[in-house]
């Protein structure tokens, strides 16, 4: 028997959490009803869809940012703060299914989901956000890196939910670059996506922080290539040396959408194409 | 209130589509695209991919253009849904439909459901569309058919017939 709850509010979904820890909780369902009924029927169902604690986007000091877990893609893509201060999340998240994926689709499931693939994950790791978790006794956050843990896998406690996403200051006066490889923009799923920022100060590459998606068992940021950058201006030939770095640090497969071999050369390419656009 | 459904039998629930109450019994693991053409007697929406990826079941949920392949039933009770059997005012079709139908937007007809209620919600949102805002408003709504032309340029039509 699969059981729906439906909480109206964040302490009634935490209670549901604790006592129910092997439902799957669903915010939006647009990964969990794929395919759901080739799989084995969860024990129950929790879904947050819609709790409004976990909904809304609101400002920080210094263009900090925090975004609910569950606000669907569509309130991101309207929000002029979301466009101006993380031009990256918008443009990753207009290239997201299409406007009825959008209408449902949030952050939060995607994070949970914590799918190689997921494209809001890259973002996640360039923009350094943190992630902030809640159970009964408490709230936690921590930075998105460490909630990746493997594949498929999360630092998320079997009471826990996700709550919100945390953007840093000061976001908006870094260069923020997104670009995925897909069979066509909408309606695909991507074979790589690359989320990279960083700033030019005073000819040099300062903070640049590098992360891929679809080139490992889980998103990952690139820490070789990112300390290479770091410090230099950018060239042609500092292109080349990050592109041959990018190889060791990556070990793409192959799968229905793509070649391990295509996935390694057009990481390459995408990588070497940010480098290369840092020139004046 | 939380509210608890046990999913091994059939509950009763309430659902407003195309301006119509039902009150009918359903089995609460089916998707919305099923209660609507299995138990609601609404077929006009379509089995496409049921992956998410072809748009052909997108139906209006209180005016948003939404995946009822991906959407529980129950997550849809209480709210207006708006399906392709909701568009005609009795026997005069919507401007959308009679464009479809003039200009070839519709070819074998089965991605059209789809395509016509989310095209309602960007022309109720946007009176007059750009091209550009047509294509991103269907880029979710796949077309083996028509090449996409004669549905953008019927969406057009539809735009300046609607238009006061």
């Amino acid at each position: 028997m699969t059981a729906y709850l439906r909480p109206t509010s964040l302490d009634e979904a935490l209670a549901l959490r604790a006592a129910h820890p092997d439902y799957a909780v669903v915010a939006g369902g647009t990964d969990l009803l794929v395919g759901a009924l080739e799989r084995p029927a969860p024990a129950g169902v929790l879904d947050v869809f819609g709790v409004a604690e976990l909904v809304g986007i609101t400002p920080g000091p210094r263009e900090a940012l925090t975004v609910g877990a569950a606000t669907p893609y569509a309130r991101l893509l309207e929000s002029p703060r979301i466009r101006t201060t993380l031009p990256m999340l918008h443009t990753c998240v207009r290239e997201i299914g299409a406007a009825q994926i959008q209408a449902r689709g949030t952050l939060g499931g995607n994070a949970q989901t914590c799918s190689p693939v997921g494209d809001t994950l890259p973002v996640l790791l360039a923009l350094e956000a943190e992630v902030e978790l809640a159970n009964q006794a408490g709230r936690r956050r921590l930075p998105f890196a460490e909630f990746v843990t493997g594949y498929r896998q999360t630092a998320l406690a079997a009471d826990e939910l996700i709550v919100a996403f945390h953007f840093p200051a000061g976001l908006s006066r870094l260069r923020q670059h997104w670009r995925k490889v897909g069979t066509r923009r909408a309606q695909a799923i991507s074979k790589v996506m690359l989320a990279a920022v960083a700033s030019l100060d005073d000819g040099t590459i300062a903070s640049p922080r590098v992360a891929f998606g679809a080139v490992a068992d889980r998103p990952l940021r690139i820490q070789s290539v990112e300390a290479a950058l770091a410090g230099r201006p950018p060239s042609l030939g500092l292109a080349d040396e990050a592109a041959a770095l990018l190889e060791q640090a990556i070990t793409p497969i192959s799968d229905v959408r793509s070649s391990a071999d295509y996935r390694l050369q057009v990481a390459k390419n995408m990588l070497h194409r940010w480098v290369a656009s840092l020139v004046d | 209130m939380t509210e608890e459904i046990a999913g091994d039998q059939k509950v009763m629930g309430r659902f407003r589509v195309n301006g119509d109450e039902h009150h009918v019994a359903y089995a609460p693991h089916k998707t919305l695209l099923e209660v609507l053409r299995e138990d609601l007697d609404l077929p006009g929406t379509k089995h496409g991919c049921e992956l998410g990826e072809c748009g052909a079941c997108a139906v209006l949920v209180d005016g948003v253009p939404t995946l009822s392949c991906l959407l529980l039933g129950l997550e849809a009770t209480e709210r207006e849904v708006l399906t392709v059997e909701g568009l005609a005012d009795d026997a005069r079709l919507h401007p959308l439909q009679a464009a479809f139908a003039d200009l070839g937007g519709s070819q074998c007809g089965y991605c059209t459901p789809g395509v016509l209620v989310t095209a309602k919600a960007l022309l109720d949102e946007t009176p007059k569309p750009t091209r550009e805002q047509i294509q991103e408003a269907l880029a979710g709504n796949l077309c083996r058919c028509t090449g996409y032309l004669q549905i953008f340029e019927a969406v057009e039509a539809a735009a300046e017939e609607c238009a006061p």
